[in-house]
């Protein structure tokens, strides 16, 4: 168990500088010139453009501006913004909001996810499974921009029944964006666990489970549902660290100051310190709940643990 | 040709109703291509879904390619501003945008860049992805495992993401070519990993090494045995990532870093009519609605040649 | 003997004369989307105490599933009971209602699987596996169940029970694993064993182990093995009775040693010259001609018929007695041995 966390820790290690290294480089090295883009569209005075230049290190190669920004980074530094705000600061503003709605978001997909694809699973071909598969590819359809604003449309201006608008009132603002972020994901949940529960369901142990004579609750519960629940719940666990990235349409659609907006300011004004820095953390997320799923299978599937 | 081979192709041409007589070296793959896609296309003709998805498909594409014909005679850019926002009328389904412009019209001529932004960074995905994926996993090793890696790195980066910061900085421009290729340049990885696998699958197969033993060379063998292969799953994500491409030009094109007026655009539609969404709610419904039917209309057709095409569905 | 004996609430019946399970007219069918499936037939036997019944046929013959319909483990739908009726110690197990039937699995009659690896969950050491039916069946705790899984793997002959009872299937070897199988199935001391080509997927040399521990047990316990297969072999070393079962009917029944020594039907007449086994008798091997019947449409009158060397049709058959047209019933032709052939009398060459 040791060795395989080792092995799989080790693989993170390039992807992981290796993404902060390209995002770097897309903000920094390509064409056009990077001064300019890092005053936004306002024109610089030279010797703030010299101020700068030496700040961000743009007078060294590529390959060592990246280092000295990890160096930084080492020591807790994301750099600061051109109002000279540090970029951790905006980071610790914002990631509580995009936690928020990470939260009710893996909530809604996690629970409304299984149970749908649970009982599709266990009752294939019947009216609940085709409800369940009509209604996933309609939802896989919607393009998230255009869910954000019918759910804006309809249940906040039509029916009044949540904020469309900022996260003033708590956890409950974040339940409407929470929904539409989720919907992919929900609806890719639910036919995961449909697949994967119809597949359980024909194996050979539960053919064995109901030969033992275990009750039917056991049979479903304890020897499809578990085996059954494995790629589902990694597949929801990896999610964490893709919807902690921030969600840019969400968040900017209904408004919320979390870091998917912030991001989204970051690359309209070419902050090229606060996109690196948020990226960076992004990555991390997303590499961090990777590497906790993969360690999530081992436990629950034993086979992955002595390979 | 060893014997085996021709035992397993015959028995998928007796299986597929048909009786081939194989011709030459690489009739196995051929023959048993032959049946899978016979077998899925007899599967697709009773899918219901499929057909719903084929024809919002060619209704799209009809619209993309002829949009005066759906814009019913009016011209996208014949515009009087005393008919701004007006609502659908039976002259005028869509009704009128602010600058008053009918809505149909534009809606119409909005396809045409879906289109081609779609279908060309599905190109361009497909071309990197079947080079970079055939590369890896037919020599494995240190090659593999670099570009993986590099695989990895950008599937950390998300699509839209990517295609943001890429667009911004301004290098590409801002046309449909442009977004396509930054579509393109963080798109490319799951077709490249689905190349990959199968290229790894079909290597180690009897009739591979038969081949190789024949004195193939490598070149030869991969174009003639194992792309062939990996033909049936990059069709299936090819025909799903056109509708989400589509999906992601909006998006993108709504956050301000796609297409720019004066091209017409469903994202800039859906940009525009948001600040009147109280007022006028036509001019975000209708954009939409079009490319929702879109997008669904691709994945339907997706989903269906995927349940046709894994056998493993079929009960 | 383990503890496991010790306290069976199965006690009706048990010791009694007459035979413990009795399959009559069994009917077994399948809709799928190429039609119906006619996959059993008809199908009679019994098991008594101690006694070892052999069902050899070749892969669909019905043999699997109708051992899974009398284990009331078939998925229905598609599968579908259209007649019989299971009598254990008494009882029609198809009528009975659905907790009745779930109770007599385990301690009543169990079974185990040809491929034990996938018949065995991945997921959950093989000691909980086995603990489960104590679990399940008597409310035992946890901890004595996995204490009673290790005297059981113990029992089945698994070395170092003690240490490999919290270890995964996958984590044993084709033959210890179908030890843990056979440990989970006679862990209720059930009245009844169905083993479902148990050996089919081991080594040779493992096959031979595992079959003497299974004709161990049964003489420790006196419980009544049905043992499917198509491996004569197998039948001929450790079975008492034979029933041949062709297109899910079964065609010839008697003793072991009557049926192989002197076929009564020309379908086990091809079986037997088609192995190795008994070749210095009857010189080359043959194989039999023809394919195996589709069961969705079995050929009428008797459903051997197109493949049988001996078969009669046209102005050679005797009236009521046409191959090609009359249903062959499986009737008694020598005392001791029943077979399903209109010409039973010149197979045997009586």
């Amino acid at each position: 168990m040791g060795r395989y966390v080792a092995r799989r820790l080790l693989l993170t290690i390039p992807v992981l500088f290796g993404a902060s290294f390209l995002i770097f480089a897309m903000v920094y090295a390509l064409p056009g010139d990077p001064i300019r883009a890092l005053g936004g569209d306002r024109p610089l005075a030279p010797a703030v453009v010299a101020q700068l230049k030496e700040q961000y290190n743009l007078n060294d190669p590529l390959g060592v501006q990246y280092l000295k920004y990890l160096g930084n980074l080492a020591q807790g530094d994301f750099g600061t913004d051109f109002r000279g705000r540090p970029v951790l600061e905006t980071i610790s503003q914002r990631l509580p909001i995009t936690i928020k709605l990470t939260v009710v978001a893996i909530a809604i997909e996690a629970v409304i996810g299984i149970i749908a694809g649970v009982l599709a699973g266990i009752r294939r071909n019947s009216f609940f499974d085709n409800v369940v598969l009509v209604s996933t590819t309609l939802v896989v359809s919607i393009p998230i921009l255009v869910l954000a604003f019918v759910a804006q449309f309809v249940f906040g201006l039509k029916l009044g029944l949540f904020p469309i608008s900022g996260a003033q009132e708590g956890w409950y603002s974040f339940i409407l964006p929470g929904l539409v972020l989720a919907s992919g994901s929900l609806a890719y949940v639910a036919r995961l666990t449909r697949t994967s529960v119809a597949e359980n369901m024909r194996a050979d142990y539960v053919r064995t489970a109901r030969a033992k004579g275990l009750p039917n609750r056991t049979v479903v519960v304890r020897h499809t549902l578990r085996n059954s629940l494995i790629p589902v719940i990694t597949f929801v666990g990896a999610d964490i660290g893709t919807l902690l990235g921030g969600a840019i349409v969400t968040e900017s659609v209904f408004n919320l100051p979390g870091i998917g907006r912030a991001i989204f300011d970051a690359v309209r004004a070419q902050e090229g310190a606060v996109v690196v820095g948020i990226v960076t953390l992004m990555v991390f997320f997303f590499i961090f709940f990777n590497l906790v799923v993969d360690v999530l299978y081992a436990v629950l599937d034993p086979r992955i643990r002595y390979e | 040709m060893s014997d085996p081979k021709l035992t397993t192709l015959g028995h998928d041409e007796t299986g597929a109703g048909t009786v081939t007589p194989p011709a030459e070296e690489s009739a196995d793959v051929a023959g048993t291509q032959n049946s899978l896609w016979s077998d899925a296309w007899r599967q697709l003709r009773r899918n219901v879904l499929f057909w719903i998805g084929a024809t919002l498909g060619l209704l799209f594409v009809l619209i993309a390619l002829f949009p005066k014909v759906f814009a019913r005679g009016a011209d996208p850019r014949d515009c009087s501003l005393s008919l701004s926002g007006q609502a659908p009328s039976a002259e005028h389904w869509f009704g009128f945008d602010q600058q008053g412009c009918d809505y149909m019209a534009n809606v119409a001529f909005g396809a045409r860049n879906s289109l081609i932004i779609g279908l060309l960074a599905v190109a361009v995905i497909l071309v990197l992805g079947v080079l970079v994926g055939a590369l890896s996993g037919f020599f494995g090793g240190l090659v593999d495992s670099l570009l993986s890696r590099v695989a990895d790195i950008f599937y950390a980066l998300p699509l839209i993401l990517g295609a943001l910061v890429v667009l911004r900085s301004g290098f590409l421009g801002r046309g449909v070519v442009a977004v396509a290729i930054a579509l393109a340049a963080f798109g490319w990885m799951t077709a490249m990993r689905l190349v990959r696998s199968q290229v790894i699958a079909v290597k180690s197969s009897d009739y591979v090494a038969a081949a190789r033993a024949m004195g193939a060379s490598n070149s030869r063998i991969l174009v003639r045995h194992i792309l062939p292969n990996a033909v049936a799953p990059v069709l299936v994500y090819a025909t799903i990532t056109v509708g989400v491409l589509i999906a992601a030009e909006a998006t993108l094109t709504f956050l301000g870093v796609g297409l720019q007026r004066p091209a017409i655009s469903w994202g800039l539609q859906i940009d525009a009519g948001q600040r009147l969404l109280r007022t006028a709610p036509h001019l975000v419904l209708f954009p939409s609605l079009i490319l929702t039917m879109t997008v669904m209309a691709f994945v339907m057709m997706g989903d269906a040649l995927r349940d046709a095409l894994d056998p493993r569905q079929r009960s | 003997m383990s503890t496991a004996s010790a306290s069976v609430p199965y006690a009706p019946g048990r010791g009694g004369s007459g035979p413990v399970l009795e399959v009559q007219d069994l009917r077994v069918q399948f809709r799928t989307d190429s039609g119906l499936v006619n996959a059993v037939n008809g199908v009679s036997y019994t098991v008594s105490e101690g006694e070892t019944v052999a069902i050899l046929g070749e892969s669909g013959s019905g043999k699997s599933v109708s051992a899974q319909a009398i284990m009331g483990i078939l998925d229905m739908p598609p599968a579908e009971i259209t007649s019989g009726r299971i009598m254990f110690e008494g009882r029609d197990l198809l009528t009975a209602p659905a907790e009745e039937q779930r109770k007599v699995r385990g301690p009543g009659i169990s079974m185990i699987f040809q491929d034990a690896l996938s018949s065995l969950n991945p997921v959950y050491s093989v000691g909980f596996q086995i603990g489960e039916m104590f679990r399940a069946h008597r409310g035992t705790s946890r901890k004595e169940a996995k204490k009673l899984a290790v005297e059981l793997m113990d029992r089945v002959r698994i070395p170092a029970a003690a240490q490999r009872v919290n270890d995964y299937p996958h984590q044993f070897s084709g033959g210890m694993r179908q030890r843990v199988m056979i440990a989970m199935a006679i862990a209720l001391d059930p009245r009844i064993l169905i083993a479902d080509e148990p050996t089919t997927a081991l080594d040779v040399t493992v096959q031979a182990q595992v079959m003497d521990l299974l004709k161990d047990l049964q003489r420790d316990t006196g419980m009544g093995l049905v043992l499917i297969t198509h491996d004569l072999g197998v039948v001929n070393e450790v079975a008492d009775n034979v029933a041949v079962m062709y297109a899910g009917r079964i065609v010839e029944r008697g003793t072991v040693d009557d049926v192989f020594g002197n076929p009564a039907h020309p379908y086990t007449e091809g079986l037997m010259a088609s192995i190795p086994m008994l070749e210095a008798k009857g010189g080359r091997l043959q194989p039999i001609g023809g394919q195996p019947p589709n069961l969705s449409s079995i050929p009428s009158g008797c459903p051997f018929h197109p493949r049988c060397p001996k078969r009669r049709l046209g102005a050679d058959a005797l009236p009521g007695r046409h191959c090609a047209e009359d249903v062959p019933p499986l009737r008694l032709v020598v005392p001791g041995r029943e077979a399903a052939c209109h010409y039973s009398e010149e197979v045997l060459g009586v």
